[in-house]
């Protein structure tokens, strides 16, 4: 079973991808594939590579909310019975599975990158330490959860269709005693230059140091006539706009060039540049996650290499 | 308010990492420890709450954990109010070389704060370290208690707290949420506070670190470890070697080549 995601009627492309992975354990299994829809049953229909929509309506449901997720989604747990419950390593798996891992009595892997079964054992490979290390885990009992980094699986497989069986829940009576409400959604910021939109960008991670020495990254993004970017705690520290951030809480983006500075490689970042074009990896650290997702890397230190790069670049 | 937070430590991802004997875990012991980024992020935040008035800030960590004593001195020279460090009372518990899992650390915490309630407990979203899921919400889970995670802000509403949680691409929710709660921080609405030496070393010398030897439930079973293994960082892509200058130059011709900057 898969759970879906949707923000402002429009489900995600992390939750196809998803359902491609629970169809090709289906499959082994001899099972069918579906998916917990929490919130409007029109959504359905883009739910057509499932063969079982679970739906769950209620007011409280309307948009994510977590205490209102989790006692529905538990309450479809309880009455469909999954062999496995596949959520997304980000906010709402990130929320709702280890709770739900207590609450349901399944063992979780999180961080989970690659998913199959192993000799009749469910096996999840989970990216550790910000993706410098696999750690291979066996998900024992009859059932298991895994919340799955975006971009694992592809969604291909998946999506098309049309034909799911719509199956209507009843909302748990917990669901009119919440103990959290929604106020407002707040849209992102926006008017500062769209990074999706660049042909190139230079990105620039912790591995700056400080604000100040983020001078000589301008330089070089001024120079390239390109945009800067970054990972997230350079934003966090508050030395660019959070409409500069590449990731899962950031932006996804697709440039035909993505220069990385001191940007470790972990997941939440891979998974929003990944589709670059031609990846190219500055990083002190040789073993760096970055470089197995980069084409062209190097170990030189970014304070030596970017005025050179600079220079060049004039020239 | 009484705002719990608990914190701990983490292989320092610039170290080399080596795998034990049997190849299913991480060899601890020659590895440097520091502070989970997201713990010092939840910190902070409640550190801020506190500034603003009518809040006690306890931090808390597991008494197995490597370099606990010095984390949690550092949270007492940034503003806590008191810190304490939990250990198993029941005989011959132990980490184990993977550190403690998940369901045992929130147990532990569980039993603390069934004890000693706390109006809201704060702690960071996740840590790297952990491949069998997240503290807060498991916590939350086996205390009852609504939680919220990838908070980016925590502020004092009523009787509740205002949350702002965040989704990709920026969009966030702004909920309110009734305490007592769990909360896991992504980040704090600013950047965490410094603790000079100096601060640190006098709450050493003070002491005021208290331990507490609590009994938790048996935690539930998790995911088995299997093996760990190095992610094939090489091989993919192609090294540019020499000096800083020679890579530059190779840099600037992958780019000329796809038009990307101008000139020959
Ligand atoms: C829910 C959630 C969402 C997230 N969303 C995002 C997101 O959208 N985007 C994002 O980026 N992160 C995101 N993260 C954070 C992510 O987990 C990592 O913490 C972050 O990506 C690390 O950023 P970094 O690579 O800049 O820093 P680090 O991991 O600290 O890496 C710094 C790197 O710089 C290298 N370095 C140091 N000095 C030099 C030098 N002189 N020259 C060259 N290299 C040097 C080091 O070897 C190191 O590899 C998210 C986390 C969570 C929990």
């Amino acid at each position: 079973m898969v759970l879906a995601e949707h923000t402002a009627g429009q489900v995600s492309e992390g939750t196809h991808e998803l359902i491609g992975k629970a169809a090709e354990l289906a499959a082994v299994l001899g099972g069918a594939t579906e998916v917990a829809l929490l919130g409007p049953r029109a959504l359905a229909d883009q739910l057509g590579d499932a063969d079982v929509v679970v739906c769950v309506e209620h007011p409280a449901l309307a948009e994510y909310l977590p205490e209102a997720y989790e006692e529905a989604l538990l309450e479809v747990l309880a009455q469909r019975s999954p062999r496995l419950l596949l959520m997304s390593n980000a906010t709402v798996g990130l929320d709702l599975g280890s709770a739900l891992s207590v609450r349901w009595e399944a063992p979780l892997a999180a961080y989970v990158a690659a998913l199959g079964f192993d000799d009749g054992a469910l096996v999840a490979t989970s990216k550790i330490l910000g993706g410098k290390v696999l750690a291979e885990v066996e998900l024992p009992g009859e059932r298991a959860i895994a919340t799955v980094l975006g971009g694992a699986f592809s969604a291909g497989a998946g999506e098309g269709g049309g034909g799911a069986e719509i199956l209507g829940v009843a909302p748990p009576a917990a669901l009119d005693a919440l103990r959290m409400s929604l106020r407002r959604v707040v849209e992102p910021d926006a008017g500062d230059v769209d990074i999706a939109a660049a042909d190139m960008l230079v990105s620039v991670g912790r591995g700056i140091e400080t604000q100040d020495n983020l001078e000589i990254m301008a330089e070089l993004a001024d120079a390239l006539g390109v945009p800067l970017s970054a990972s997230r705690p350079v934003v966090d520290a508050g030395w660019l706009p959070k409409t500069r951030q590449v990731g899962q809480s950031g932006l996804k983006v697709k440039p035909r060039a993505y220069l990385a500075f001191g940007i470790s490689g972990a997941p939440e970042h891979l998974e929003g540049m990944r589709g670059a074009e031609l990846i190219v990896a500055c990083n002190t650290d040789p073993g760096a996650p970055i470089f197995g997702i980069a084409h062209y890397g190097t170990t030189v230190d970014l304070f030596d290499l970017v005025p050179e790069l600079v220079d060049r670049v004039h020239n | 308010m009484r705002i719990v937070v608990p914190m701990k430590s983490v292989p320092d991802l610039v170290e080399e990492i080596e795998f034990t004997a049997d190849g299913t875990g991480i060899e601890r012991e020659q590895l440097k420890f520091v502070l989970n980024e997201w713990d010092a992020q939840a910190l902070e935040e409640a550190l801020l709450l506190r500034d603003s008035g009518g809040v006690e800030v306890v931090a808390v960590g597991c008494a197995v954990d490597p370099e606990i004593d010095q984390i949690l001195y550092t949270a007492l020279a940034k503003g806590a109010d008191a810190a304490v460090r939990l250990a198993d009372a029941r005989a011959g518990s132990s980490s184990g070389p993977a550190g403690i899992p998940v369901a045992a650390r929130a147990a532990l915490l569980a039993a603390y704060l069934e004890d000693q309630p706390a109006d809201l407990v704060i702690s960071g979203v996740q840590a790297p370290d952990d491949p069998d899921g997240q503290l807060p919400p498991t916590l939350a889970a086996l205390l009852g208690l609504p939680h919220v995670s990838v908070a980016v802000g925590v502020e004092a509403d009523g009787d509740g707290v205002t949350v702002r949680q965040e989704f990709a691409g920026g969009l966030s929710h702004e909920l309110w949420v009734g305490l007592p709660a769990v909360i896991g921080v992504q980040s704090a609405r600013q950047a965490p506070r410094y603790a000079p030496i100096s601060r640190i070393r006098q709450t050493m010398s003070a002491g005021g670190l208290g331990e507490l030897a609590v009994t938790p439930r048996e935690p539930q079973g998790g995911p088995v470890p299997r093996r760990m293994l190095q992610p094939a960082t090489t091989g993919h892509a192609e090294m540019l070697t020499g000096s800083p200058g020679d890579v530059a130059d190779q840099i600037v011709e992958l780019l000329r080549s796809r038009g990307l900057v101008k000139g020959e």
